[in-house]
């Protein structure tokens, strides 16, 4: 098993579980273009390495080691994808394709420099796709800059998951890691009393990409779509998804 | 007290010491207007804040000698520089400096609560809490220790239920004897981190010879936090402060490693949470209350749907229900006053001009306002103080963002079905400037029940049902096109919802009819003027003989360009007034009602379509005009009618084309 195909596979289920579900082996199978049967073996052989819970029957889902993994190589995907097509001008179409094969030989730092340098993106340019944080605590390009020079990599660094807050299910809470956006918004969060390392819990989620309901200091907030997928919160307890 | 430190903006005569100002300042929906209701009584006045569309609601009030005028704030949740509500009310405070400033503080929420009280010490005035919601602050399990709490603080706190006028007279009571007594008691301060305190204390120094509008040690932090407004103040008055309050804040985030509003902003919420803990005790209730049930029910993704669609049904059902029978109740009892003002004024020019002109528009006015207006109110804020719009707001914000909106556009949206008045006048809901302007351009084409009876009596009657429909999903796609078109044209960042959903509560009735009253009265004082003077208008062009001149000086739009016959450029004017007029005076004109007669079928559809869009009527003119001024008022009328025309014009030749 080489490193490439273990890491396209957990990418694959990552992408695929967007919403917490369970993935099946023939959605993997389809997505992959690879046949079931082969599909079936390498899943065994991620589970023996604990990146991810197998079951024939109920399917597949990421262990947290697992979805660290495809968070960085998701993150290099989208991060590649951003200089392809923003940088060098490459056409939208082929930036795919060719991010798919650097993804996997990019190192840490160099994607590190390269989020830098792109000055911190949220999005990918071919489907808008969220680019998922990089794993220091950081909320603008100024903070990265910074530290970087202070040589204060390592003290940010940490191991939890960090998420938006609507990729969160209902019932799930978090400690607010940071809030991404304009000066107004983020102040207007804050002001709200989502500050850094508040606890919130999702309370409610509104049917068809609505907004998040949060209960936050003994009080509910409702908060839209878009503005709660720019709150990082790492998550407390997570749930078995 | 010496007033020989401070003698221009302190009361400094007697006489003078017999008049009070008071600030009611508070969160959104923490009972402020029911304790400002109570203060008042009828002795209020709404109107706008000097040069912004910001609403002001003072009143004045009799109390142990003194006259005190009142001022509410608005609510708010901070006092930084998100919306201009939160600058408005700073700005009173530090520039006008109330005698006292009362902080209405829920005591159910009291830690959000408390990050505003924080800031309203900051400003340094004098103040007293009013710590309201008592009741259901003690239903949630949570008991608070007055006591500690104005140790704590440093400023006097008074418990009160303001919804059953408990504690109203002693807060006032109180607030008069600081003000007698220790008028320059100022409250106890907020201590950040030390490495915040030094680089406070550095700017305070760097200011120390300024000029300031603000508290010294309000401005340092206020700088520190990058806030744009303060800044722009300073620049004024010793700009290098400005340079060093950015190095100093830099130096706070390579500290912590956030942003510097972020620090002291966290910070005051941890003071806020702190003292929160200290004074309250939490015996939380075993089975979910009433309320949170409630909740869960009305914003489950069916039974929500369902609530929200039954109880809008309803709304809206009850509203023009009770809106028809009166409107033509109140019609038939006024024009049966025709014979008593035709006698004595006379059959002739005058009489034509005071019936026709004032006494229509009067009534015309009166049926519309009356019947339609007053349930809408009453039912807006009783939605709106019960808690239950911030639901539907929630429920339909990501249909809404379709068009560029959030959830709470929804509301005035479907109110302008029945009449784009109420629906203008209901887009003060929305937060910011930009969102009320760009949900009310959007009401203003939804079509109205008076635009429903030209397209159901003409498309509909003379065409068939299917047209009328077509032409219903066609104006549908119009508003969403359009709306779309100005959410991308209007400039301004869009604001997402980001809304506090308090606890449900049965409103203040009392509060509520007030709220009405003031606000109707102000409409009518605004719209009243307009339509009469504008039926006026065309009764003297009528009267004139000018309808047929300009009838022919329209010719080249309504014949030419969108292929109508030349009479209804008349009819479409007094459309203006009501748009079902528009209708009406084209059978008066025509002499019959079957107009089949004088149209084509393609020339009915052009007239609804033109009829649809080409001008709010003058009363929804006139809901613009006060709640956006005469500019944006006019523009939107404009941009209207010119669309309309071209709209006209091209729907009249791809028909052509079709039939």
């Amino acid at each position: 098993m080489t490193q490439k195909s273990s890491e396209d596979y957990l990418k694959t289920i990552y992408e695929l579980s967007q919403n917490g579900k369970a993935v099946g082996t023939t959605e993997i199978s389809q997505t992959l273009k690879i046949a079931p049967a082969s599909v079936t073996e390498m899943l065994k052989k991620l589970a023996n390495k604990g990146y991810i819970t197998y079951s024939p029957y109920h399917g597949t889902t990421l262990t947290s080691e697992g979805r660290r993994i495809a968070e960085k190589i998701v993150r290099k995907h989208r991060l590649l994808e951003r200089f392809l097509h923003d940088v060098l001008k490459i056409d939208k179409e082929k930036v795919h394709s060719q991010a798919c094969e650097m993804e996997h030989s990019l190192s840490d730092e160099a994607e590190e420099s390269l989020c830098r340098f792109l000055r911190h993106p949220d999005s990918c340019p071919d489907d808008g796709k969220m680019i998922p944080p990089c794993n220091l605590q950081i909320e603008s390009c100024a903070k990265c800059i910074q530290l970087h020079e202070k040589g204060l990599e390592e003290e940010g660094k940490h191991n939890q998951r960090l998420i938006a807050i609507s990729s969160l299910k209902e019932g799930q809470c978090g400690k607010i890691a940071f809030i991404r956006g304009g000066r107004n918004m983020v102040q207007r969060l804050l002001d709200m009393g989502l500050t850094p390392g508040t606890r919130i819990c999702i309370v409610r989620i509104a049917p068809l990409g609505g907004p998040v309901e949060l209960a936050v200091r003994d009080s509910k907030l409702a908060i839209g779509k878009g503005v709660a997928s720019k709150i990082f919160v790492e998550v407390e307890s997570p749930v078995a998804d | 007290m010496s007033c020989h430190s401070c003698p221009l903006n302190k009361k400094s005569s007697s006489q003078k010491a017999r008049h009070l100002k008071i600030a009611l300042a508070g969160n959104a929906n923490v009972g402020k207007s029911v304790i400002f209701n109570h203060l008042t009584g009828l002795h209020q006045h709404i109107g706008n804040w000097p040069g912004k569309t910001v609403e002001k609601a003072e009143g004045t009030l009799q109390f142990k000698g003194y006259t005190i005028d009142i001022v509410d704030l608005p609510g708010i949740y901070s006092l930084s520089t998100y919306s201009l509500e939160e600058i408005v009310s700073r700005k009173y405070i530090a520039v006008e400096q109330p005698d006292i400033v009362i902080n209405v503080v829920d005591a159910s929420v009291l830690e959000r609560n408390l990050f505003f009280t924080l800031q309203l010490m900051e400003l340094e005035t004098p103040m007293i809490v009013a710590l309201n919601q008592m009741d259901i602050a003690k239903s949630k399990g949570i008991n608070v220790d007055i006591k500690k709490m104005e140790q704590i603080l440093g400023v006097p706190v008074v418990p009160t239920i303001a919804v059953k006028g408990v504690g109203i007279d002693k807060l006032l009571e109180k607030a008069i004897e600081i003000i007698e007594k220790a008028p320059d008691k100022k409250p106890a301060e907020i201590r950040y981190g030390e490495e915040i305190e030094e680089k406070i204390s550095l700017l305070i120094d760097a200011m120390k010879d300024a000029e300031l509008i603000y508290p010294r040690r309000y401005t340092a932090i206020k700088l520190l936090e990058g806030d744009e407004d303060i800044e722009r103040e300073i620049n004024r008055v010793a700009p290098q402060v400005v340079a060093t309050a950015k190095k100093l804040a830099s130096e706070i985030e390579k500290l912590h490693g956030h942003g510097c509003s972020t620090v002291i902003t966290s910070e005051r919420y941890e003071a806020a949470g702190c003292i929160a803990r200290a004074v309250q005790t939490m015996v939380p209730p075993i089975k979910p209350t009433i309320g949170e049930r409630v909740h869960s029910f009305t914003t489950h993704k069916i039974t929500g749907y369902l609530t929200m669609i039954f109880s809008l049904v309803l709304v809206f059902y009850g509203i023009f229900t009770f809106g028809d029978v009166t409107s033509s109740v109140l019609s038939d009892l006024l024009y049966g006053l025709e014979p008593l003002v035709r006698s004595a004024f006379g059959t002739g020019i005058i009489g034509a001009l005071v019936w026709g002109g004032v006494m229509e528009g009067l009534i015309a006015g009166i049926t519309i306002v009356l019947p339609y207006i007053i349930p809408f109110y009453l039912i807006l804020y009783f939605l709106e103080n019960s808690g239950y719009l911030s639901r539907i707001a929630f429920l339909m914000d990501n249909i809404m963002h379709k068009m560029g909106l959030h959830g709470k556009a929804f509301i005035p949206i479907m109110l302008g079905f029945g009449c784009n008045v109420p629906a203008c006048l209901g887009c003060r809901i929305m937060e910011t400037q930009r969102e009320r302007l760009l949900a009310a351009f959007v009401t203003t084409l939804v079509p109205c029940a008076a635009t429903t009876v030209i397209i159901l009596g003409l498309v509909g009657n003379f065409l068939g049902i299917h047209w009328a429909l077509a032409l219903y999903l066609f104006n549908f796609l119009i508003i969403f096109l359009l709306g779309r078109l100005a959410f991308k044209v209007v400039p301004g960042e869009p604001t997402a919802l980001i809304m506090e959903m308090h606890d449900y509560r049965w409103p203040h009735m009392k509060t509520i009819l007030k709220q009405t009253w003031f606000r109707v009265a102000e409409f009518i004082k605004i719209a009243f003027p307009l339509i009469i003077a504008g039926s006026f208008a065309l009764k003297l062009a009528e009267v004139a003989g000018l309808l047929e001149p300009i009838a022919a000086a329209l010719s080249p739009i309504t014949v030419a360009w969108i292929g109508l016959p030349a009479i209804t450029g008349i009819t479409l004017i007094f459309g203006i007034l009501r748009k079902e007029l528009a209708l009406v005076m084209l059978a008066t004109l025509l002499g019959t009602t079957n107009f089949a007669e004088a149209l084509t079928p393609m020339q009915m559809v052009v007239f609804t379509l033109v009829a649809m869009f080409y001008i709010p009527c003058i009363a929804t003119i006139a809901a613009l005009v006060k709640e956006f001024g005469w500019k944006k008022a006019l523009t939107i009328t404009l941009f209207e009618i010119i669309f309309a025309i071209l709209l006209g014009g091209i729907a009249f030749r791809i028909l052509t084309l079709l039939l």
